[in-house]
């Protein structure tokens, strides 16, 4: 057994694990957290991304003992104050979703896309960074729709931010 | 998954006792591979070395024309570095179109050589760029290491520290991913180099994995243009074939590949 202590969404948890324990089910089961899909298993769909350290990956495809000592973030992390997030936003207005269940990985590859762009995002970058994530219901359009608003939206509050 | 036990690495002598401790251990290190492969019940290793926070084992450093990079340096890292952009730029290419974003923050260059899956992108580039594997117990030039499908010079317990390259005059990287898991079905690595000799190196198509194709060197050795590889026709006879493509289509695709390679070398 793994004893595990991380920090998810700003809040310091731990918990008991077996070692072969992915980290998605650690934050599913043990968390409670279950914002957090599992589409595939077979670590293509993308539905089960959160950050980890700041970056992107997939949860299915990390044991929870991995991440140990990590800084997490899951969908549940990123609104504040009961506003949603401007990709979460994003997302509801230009009705980036159909049955919802790759939408919590969707969104945070849009948020870490987003920041390692700087916002400067076009389309063709935008369908190319989605590439490890897998929506079988709505299509991409209004996805990409979503993540190009977000992205400058973001950009113009960066940009008033550092004024 | 069958039940493992993980183990946290914190220096290569410490990750190489703790292997050697059990014979069914397995080095850990992006896992972008290894767990899937867990997941499926295809491997169970008894106990898995994260190689994660080894800092002896990761970070890049470019030297007049000599690149080091250290075997826990991920996809992302190498995409991304400045260095390596201007050192050998085909590279970084490489490195930017593995798996996708998610799998590029975790994969690292040394759990992917070591795997040596037959359609991966790094086995192609290190074999032309006549790359240095360095290991914990000794140096293994790419022709030596590279053995087969899913198969390596390593021997038991032996571990990757980094990867050596001295940077080309030219190269060029060209893939031809599957549409669905955008593994290489067909991907050509060119790179000149400073003596004059031109290296050529194919992945996703041998059914030996990773080869070279010497009549290609040749012809571009005397002319490094697209057009010098017209008139040559790749054997079909030792390439794979399944349901992705023929192992006729994967000839063509060496050549077109090839010459898209060359071209992107400029």
């Amino acid at each position: 057994m793994a004893n595990v202590s991380m920090t998810v969404n700003g809040r310091a948890v731990s918990g008991q694990c077996e070692d072969r324990t992915l980290l998605v089910q650690f934050i599913r089961e043990n968390l409670g957290l279950t914002g957090t899909h599992v589409g595939c298993d077979t670590s293509q769909c993308g539905a089960c991304v959160v950050h980890v350290d700041g970056k992107a990956v997939k949860s299915c495809t990390m044991l929870a003992a991995q991440a140990d000592g990590s800084e997490v973030v899951t969908i549940e992390g990123l609104s504040s104050g009961g506003e949603l997030h401007p990709v979460q936003a994003a997302f509801r207005e230009h009705h980036g979703l159909q049955c919802g269940f790759c939408t919590p990985g969707m969104i945070m590859s849009a948020v870490d896309m987003i920041q390692r762009h700087d916002g400067q995002l076009d389309e063709k970058t935008v369908r190319q960074e989605l590439e490890g994530n897998i929506c079988r219901c709505t299509g991409y359009h209004n996805i990409v729709k979503a993540v190009l608003d977000a992205a400058s939206k973001m950009g113009e509050g960066a940009k008033v931010a550092a004024e | 998954m069958y039940a493992t036990n993980y183990h946290r690495a914190s220096s290569v002598e410490d990750a190489v006792k703790l292997a050697s401790a059990n014979d069914e251990a397995k080095y850990l290190s992006g896992g972008q591979t290894l767990l899937p492969t867990m997941k499926q019940r295809l491997a169970a290793p008894s106990d898995l070395v994260d190689l994660r926070h080894v800092s002896d084992l990761k970070g890049i450093s470019v030297s007049g024309g000599s690149i080091r990079i250290g075997a826990a340096t991920t996809h992302a890292e190498v995409a991304n570095s400045a260095e390596i952009a201007s050192a050998c730029p085909a590279l970084a290419h490489l490195a930017a179109h593995i798996g996708d974003p998610h799998v590029r923050h975790m994969g690292t260059i040394g759990g992917s050589i070591a795997n040596n899956d037959p359609a991966a992108d790094y086995p192609a580039g290190l074999m032309a760029l006549n790359a240095t594997i360095v290991t914990n117990k000794r140096s293994i030039g790419a022709d030596d290491f590279f053995t087969g499908m899913f198969d390596t010079a390593l021997e038991d317990g032996e571990l990757i520290v980094a990867v050596e390259i001295t940077a080309p005059l030219k190269s060029g990287y060209a893939k031809f991913p599957n549409p669905a898991s955008r593994y290489a079905m067909t991907g050509v690595f060119v790179a000149k180099h400073g003596d004059g000799s031109v290296r050529v190196a194919v992945t996703g198509a041998g059914s030996g994995g990773v080869f070279r194709q010497s009549d290609m060197e040749q012809a571009l050795a005397s002319n490094f243009s697209a057009g010098a590889l017209d008139g040559i026709t790749v054997d079909d006879s030792d390439l794979m074939s399944d349901i992705h493509a023929s192992s006729a289509y994967r000839a063509n695709l060496v050549k077109v590949m090839a010459k898209r390679a060359v071209t992107a070398a400029g």
